[in-house]
């Protein structure tokens, strides 16, 4: 009887079903809303690319884990999916099929397995992808076409700039519901706040990833962007535009948020979103690029461990140095 | 010490202790001029000659070079080869000594070269030398000019100028550009690590 009063066990005492295949499952569940708004902007072809990407990440996983004489399995637990979604979601709707693959098989291998595949990565695998085909196909990676909404089979594609474009280089502004609402050129999940958003609140709920890092990042970006405004409002854009133009949401809530790529403490993640918002406001506004979302997120994946060393918590009975 | 066979101190630098692959020397002059293999062989072929002959005059001479001022010494050496080298592209091959812009004077400061002649040169007879010279520049040159064939390939769909991959081919430009140098290098370290663990010889 009174075993059954008190069952005496090791640690760990608190159990649950959730391990990191179904984590990154369920991410790919919060990805279908930007998923299903690319089809419905871009056509039937945005559903290709996004097809091919993930069939491409997925084997390339699959090759890599068999040569390494490992479990095949591992090739399908969902992080290499999400990787492929989200490389899809960062290109331009006319970007040739191939291309597609090879970013995503480039992401895959030098941006996830070179350093030990899952959660050994220091950079985002999709936006490793992104920069190589940024760096090798300049020209096929900045077309951009305008949006055609309403599901279409096949789409007769008007070569358009993206808001960004149109604000740095010819001043133009874009009204803030199409931004919202995503009826403007740009990469195939980059273009709609509200879908993006809607990602966002299911992984918050369920708490896979920490919406301090979405918040610092994006609220830096709009107040350092808010500052330039105040400067000189004739030449910069409003913050209202900076954070609902460009890739910055779906950074926020889908490429720095990466449980891998994040520092482990709540003070640090909140660094982490702030200096990577700075590398945009700058880069936007100051670089050679319309945006900046992808190298800030790179760039500011390599500060993690320093974040982490500097933000780690004292044990008890540590002495202050 | 072990006294080692002529051959083997040819061999050496090929792979078991490659400069570039195994131990990572000369990298500025590899990653800069390899975007194409026509610049990778003649940088290969210059560091070829100034390492031989630096290797040459050095061995004769270390005997009667204070010690003191060895490391001067060396590069003054090294630096009259180099300016050799230097003037005859600039006269002979006016267009590849512009592709190769300043990597040429550079070798004056390559790692590869000084580091033979301080580690390998000052304290070996001069037969010796001459076959380490050859093997270090047999084994810098195969790299750089793998590696300039590779991005050439991906960068241009060409190899040594003829076009290989045809016009359905849509160049690279990454593999022109300084990434595609440290990625082409990076794989090749690595495949090269790869094949030392699994094989345990080479």
């Amino acid at each position: 009887m009174s075993e059954k009063l008190l069952a005496v066990s090791t640690s760990p005492h608190v159990f649950t079903r959730e391990d990191s295949r179904k984590i990154m499952w369920n991410t790919v569940l919060s990805l279908i809303p930007p998923v299903l708004g690319a089809i419905y902007f871009f056509g039937l072809r945005a559903l290709w690319v996004i097809l091919v990407s993930v069939i491409s990440a997925v084997l390339a996983e699959a090759i890599w884990l068999y040569a390494r004489k490992m479990p095949l399995s591992m090739a399908i637990d969902g992080s290499q999916v999400i990787t492929g979604i989200l490389l899809a979601l960062t290109l331009p709707p006319t970007i040739p099929l191939w291309m597609a693959s090879l970013g995503a098989i480039f992401g895959i291998i030098f941006g996830k397995q070179v350093f030990g595949g899952i959660g050994q990565n220091i950079f985002n695998p999709a936006l490793i992808g992104r920069a190589f085909l940024m760096a090798a196909f300049p020209v096929e990676l900045t077309t951009w076409v305008a949006p055609t909404p309403g599901f279409h089979l096949t789409v007769d594609a008007t070569t358009t700039a993206t808001p960004l474009a149109l604000m740095k280089f010819s001043h133009q502004m874009t009204p803030y519901s199409k931004l919202f609402w995503g009826n403007v050129a740009g990469s195939l999940g980059e273009t709609s706040v509200f879908l993006i958003l809607l990602g966002f609140v299911f992984l918050v709920i369920k708490k896979y990833i920490d919406w301090r890092e979405s918040f610092s990042y994006v609220a830096t970006v709009f107040v350092l962007g808010g500052i330039f405004w105040l400067i000189n409002p004739s030449k910069y854009p409003d913050p209202l535009f900076h954070i609902l133009s460009g890739g910055l949401m779906l950074g926020a809530v889908y490429m720095i948020t990466d449980m891998v790529t994040s520092p482990v403490t709540p003070k640090g993640r909140i660094i982490y979103g702030i200096g990577a918002g700075i590398l945009v406001v700058l880069i936007r506004l100051f670089g050679g690029f319309p945006e900046g979302v992808m190298y800030s997120i790179l760039l500011i994946n390599m500060t993690r461990p320093w974040i982490d060393r500097l933000t780690i918590r004292r044990r008890f009975g540590e002495v202050r140095k | 010490m072990k006294k080692r066979s002529l051959f083997y101190e040819f061999k050496k630098g090929l792979v078991a202790e490659n400069p570039v692959l195994i131990m990572l020397l000369g990298l500025c002059s590899t990653l800069a001029v390899s975007n194409k293999a026509i610049n990778s062989l003649s940088m290969a072929l210059a560091v070829f000659f100034v390492l031989f002959f630096s290797s040459l005059i050095i061995g004769l001479i270390k005997n009667i070079i204070p010690d003191q001022v060895r490391i001067p010494s060396f590069i003054l050496v090294i630096a009259t080869f180099v300016t050799l080298a230097d003037l005859f592209m600039k006269a002979k091959f006016p267009a590849i000594s512009k592709a190769l812009g300043p990597y040429i004077p550079l070798i004056v400061v390559n790692c590869i070269i000084l580091g033979r002649q301080e580690a390998f040169v000052s304290k070996n007879s001069l037969a010796a030398s001459l076959m380490d010279a050859i093997g270090m520049s047999l084994g810098y040159l195969w790299v750089i000019v793998l590696l300039g064939m590779v991005r050439e390939l991906l960068g241009f769909g060409t190899i040594f100028g003829v076009r290989v991959l045809g016009s359905w081919f849509k160049p690279w430009l990454v593999m022109v550009l300084p990434p595609g140098s440290f990625i082409t290098l990076g794989i090749f370290v690595g495949v090269l690590n790869w094949l030392r663990s699994k094989g345990g010889k080479a």
